[in-house]
């Protein structure tokens, strides 16, 4: 572990190198963090499906690049399958839990991410999957810093996603009637919203966008059926320290958790790298409980 | 605390020490049984009871058992030598050591877990709803990948438990028994503690933990205890399972979070939570399910399992004792007083 | 009844966000008695409440209970010296029946580790629950799920649980909002006999004039978070201030 450390201090380029690789991978879990924190804050459901959705993605996506159509094009196909299948979803599932209390929608959500999970083992085999994009990769500084352009590519698709999303909730009639309902849902009942129809929707655009993100990790990771669990964690911990309705926030903590990420596998060796995760999740609860000592108050 | 009741009782005691003499075949498959009833009684402890639904209980089981397997392999060799011998070298033990080990490492299991579950407590019980759920899920998923990556304790090859020095028969018989009794402890220990004042104030917690506070009561206290309660007997249970099995291997054996880990909860969810009888009667339920209807699955019986919760969530939240409870309230005593002692 | 006060609030400031809910407050709650506390909606009555009981730190000045600062306590180490208080949202165990409810209330100050693994109730404990429910007029229905009352029972329930806790000082939150107007002559009786048979300290938040004008002692008036008036209910009455701050916030 300090041979790692002096590794860092002597050769700072290596930083470079973690920084720019926990910033990319970030990034995608920001993508999928920020669709969690949409059904969580809208819908009051907490999915912990929600790594599945991703893996998911990725898998589509890895499986058309099979097929031959580049994982590029296949992440549209993927957003677009996921939307349908988020939308299946909510119709069978989420919908007679959503009023049932929270406990009901986790536990809902896990028996589906186990479903998923088993399913796409049974489909595609336990191995670790990459889909080939086939692009370049290039060296910096003096061939101490190695950035594959699909890394670049995937991290700017991120935010044309993140972009696009935003521009939809601010300004498209359904955007405007999703945040409506997560104000209050009684009276947008009234006020002639449909409110089934907009958790619906809610539901099926979080399908989607995790599988964007899953499709962007399959090109620039790596997927495995059983990968969903963690991928939901990390989720979690970013909508936990960042707030539910903190787009900056969530984006800085998707950035923050990829990098200190990229470092704990680093410094402690890549078994740790999950361990971080969760070392991170109790850290921030901890930290939270010391807080809410201070203020005579429970973490509610 | 319920009273003897031969009608209840009785039946299930028959058949418990029965079953490994008429039934000889499937003796481990009964035992197993019984851990499954011990899984969910003490899932329901703090899960039904007491409102906290943990999804990483099983980090109690998974702890038990390496702490067993560490007592019971120091009491002949070096761990560490043990361990990195993977089973090339020999190691010469007697009776005598063996069955010491064993008994020292399942007290040492239920012992250490308890202190475990306090002291991880601390941190979680700041956490309520769906925030401990997580939470929980989390350490016990991370509790298997450090125990994957501690040569000391074999890393993710995992370390062989001393084999019983006897006859296979002999084994399982004894385990079977140790698994029964460990069931019976359980059940008469919930029980018990349902009967008391504690039972009442974790049953506060889950109505109204805000209220409980503002009454004075010592809530992180009653949580904690309940906790370390639940998992002094899932260490019990791990120590027990780790030697029926022989091999402890962190992922698949000592933490498996995704089975035996969201079985207790399903288990408690079938019978009813909250109640005694429920999570038995669910525990009894879905492991006959389980034995029976496992291999006409194919390979799906995983995805089986999953639909299976979901529909049990989405449709049948109450379980089967909520449900009872909904249509004879009377049968369990919810009835309008006459005025008479009054004054 | 003695001229001690129980309670001593020295210039108590909240505020939430840029909000004032409590702006430097002193009061004093005489031990024995029963003291109104009325004001407005959005008065800052209930924070004030809060802020005693301990359910958020205070910005400023001192709280104290029978002469020892408990600013900074918080709600179970509070409820344990005997300050208890009532929910303006009635708040029972509601998956527990009436019994259990009553069981479960009792003081908790000096329960040791053994207590905790007694028995439920024993006999004293029962024939005390059994003469509370009777004393609030739940005697009948002690074996139902306390969830199936009506609001106007569990109202009465929580007050008894109240009581079974034995308090020193009870604070109660608009006891009788959501009370049938008929049954609200029983209640101020009840809540007089609790005070003088149990010599329990009352301190009222109470909308209802007649009410609490029948019943205390001493009232104080807040408006805009600012203590506006104290005094006897005669006073109080004829206060114009209290009646201006009334008629300006409705």
């Amino acid at each position: 572990m300090w041979d790692n450390i002096s590794i860092l201090t002597a050769a700072p380029v290596f930083n470079i190198q973690l920084i720019l690789d926990g910033l990319f991978i970030g990034a995608t879990f920001a993508l999928a963090a920020y669709g969690l924190a949409l059904v969580w804050g809208v819908m009051n459901v907490k999915n912990l499906a929600q790594g599945d959705f991703v893996i998911t993605g990725g898998y589509i996506a890895w499986w058309l690049g099979k097929q031959g159509i580049h994982p590029l094009w296949g992440m549209p196909i993927s957003i677009v399958v996921m939307f349908g299948f988020g939308w299946l979803v909510y119709i069978t599932i989420i919908r007679r839990v959503i009023d049932k209390d929270l406990f009901t929608s986790l536990l809902a959500t896990f028996g589906l991410a186990i479903v998923m999970a088993q399913a796409l083992n049974l489909m595609f085999g336990p191995e670790v999957q990459t889909a080939e994009s086939d692009y370049a990769v290039r060296s910096y500084f003096n061939n101490s810093v190695t950035v594959a352009d699909i890394k670049l590519i995937a991290f700017a698709l991120c935010g044309v996603l993140a972009v696009v999303v935003v521009l939809f909730m601010k300004n498209s009639r359904m955007g405007q009637a999703i945040r409506a309902t997560a104000q209050d849902p009684r009276a947008a009942r009234v006020m002639g919203i449909d409110t089934d129809k907009v958790y619906a929707f809610t539901y099926a655009l979080n399908a989607a966008i995790c599988g964007a993100a899953g499709a962007l990790i399959s090109m620039i990771w790596v997927i495995q059926p059983f990968y969903g669990i963690g991928h939901a964690i990390r989720a979690f911990v970013i909508v936990t320290a960042a707030g539910f309705g903190n787009l900056p926030g969530v984006i800085l903590a998707g950035l923050g958790l990829g990098v200190m990420e990229q470092y704990g596998g680093f410094v402690l060796g890549a078994e740790f790298q999950q361990a971080t995760v969760v070392g991170l999740l109790v850290a921030v609860l901890i930290w939270r409980q010391i807080e809410m000592r201070r203020h005579r108050q429970v973490v509610q | 605390m319920e009273s003897f009741s031969p009608k209840l009782h009785l039946p299930i005691l028959i058949f418990g020490v029965a079953a490994p003499f008429v039934i000889p075949g499937v003796t481990i498959q009964i035992a197993v049984l019984w851990v499954m009833v011990l899984f969910a009684l003490t899932w329901d402890i703090l899960g039904g009871q007491m409102g906290y639904n943990s999804l990483g209980n099983i980090l109690f089981f998974g702890s038990g058992m390496y702490i067993s397997a560490v007592v019971q392999v120091s009491m002949f060799a070096d761990v560490a030598e043990y361990t990195a011998s993977s089973g090339a070298v020999d190691f010469k033990y007697t009776d005598a050591q063996y069955f010491w080990g064993l008994g020292l490492g399942v007290i040492a299991a239920g012992i250490g877990s308890a202190v475990l579950a306090a002291a991880i407590g601390w941190t979680m019980f700041g956490l309520r709803g769906p925030y401990f759920a997580i939470g929980t899920l989390g350490i016990a998923l991370t509790a298997g990948e450090l125990m994957g990556t501690w040569s000391w304790v074999g890393a993710g090859g995992g370390l062989a438990m001393p084999v019983f020095p006897g006859s296979a028969d002999g084994k399982s018989m004894m385990f079977y028994f140790l698994c029964f009794f460990a069931a019976i402890a359980t059940y008469l220990f919930c029980s018990w503690l349902y009967s008391t004042r504690f039972g009442l104030a974790i049953n506060a917690i889950r109505d109204d933990e805000q209220k409980a506070e503002a009454m004075g009561i010592h809530t992180l206290r009653y949580k904690t205890i309940a906790w370390s309660a639940a998992a002094f007997f899932l260490g019990i249970s791990g120590a027990l399972f780790g030697n029926i099995t022989g091999f402890v291997e962190p992922l698949e054996v000592a933490f498996p979070v995704a089975t035996f880990g969201i079985f207790m909860v399903a288990m408690s969810l079938l019978g009813g939570k909250g109640t005694l009888w429920g999570p038995i009667l669910g525990a009894i339920l879905f492991h006959f399910l389980k034995e029976f209807t496992w291999t006409y699955f194919l390979g799906w019986q995983w995805v089986a399992l999953g639909v299976l919760i979901i529909v049990n969530v989405v449709f049948f939240q109450q379980g089967i004792m909520g449900w009872l409870m909904d249509k004879f309230p009377e049968r369990f005593g919810i009835v309008v007083d006459k005025k008479e002692a009054a004054e | 009844m003695t001229d001690t006060p129980v309670i001593e609030l020295n210039g108590v400031s909240k505020s939430f966000g840029g909000v004032v809910a409590n702006h430097s407050i002193s009061l004093k709650v005489p031990g024995g008695g029963i003291t109104g506390l009325i004001g407005p909606n959005g008065s800052g009555k209930t924070t004030l409440f809060n802020s005693i009981v301990g359910y958020h730190p205070i910005d400023e000045g001192s709280i104290r209970f029978k002469g020892q600062e408990i600013s900074d306590y918080r709600v179970p180490q509070i409820a344990r010296l005997g300050l208890l208080r009532t929910f303006q949202q009635t708040r029972i165990y509601s998956n527990m029946n009436c019994i259990d409810n009553m069981l479960i209330s009792i003081p908790h100050r000096k329960l040791g580790f053994r207590d905790m693994f007694k028995n439920r109730g024993d006999k004293a404990t029962m024939e005390e629950v059994d003469r509370l429910l009777d004393f609030v007029g739940l005697y009948e229905k002690r074996r139902l799920i306390s969830g199936d009352l009506s609001f106007g029972q569990q109202k009465l329930l929580e007050f008894a649980m109240a009581l079974m806790n034995r308090p020193e000082v009870l604070l109660l939150d608009e006891p009788t909002a959501g009370i049938n107007p008929t049954l609200i002559n029983g209640l101020i009786d009840r809540l007089r006999r609790a005070n003088e048979e149990l010599g329990i300290t009352l301190f009222v938040i109470e909308h209802n004039m007649r009410v609490i004008m029948n019943m205390a002692q001493s009232i104080y008036c807040l408006a805009h978070g600012e203590l506006l008036a104290h005094g006897t209910p005669d006073e109080i009455q004829n206060d114009q201030r209290v009646i201006d701050a009334y008629l300006g916030a409705h």
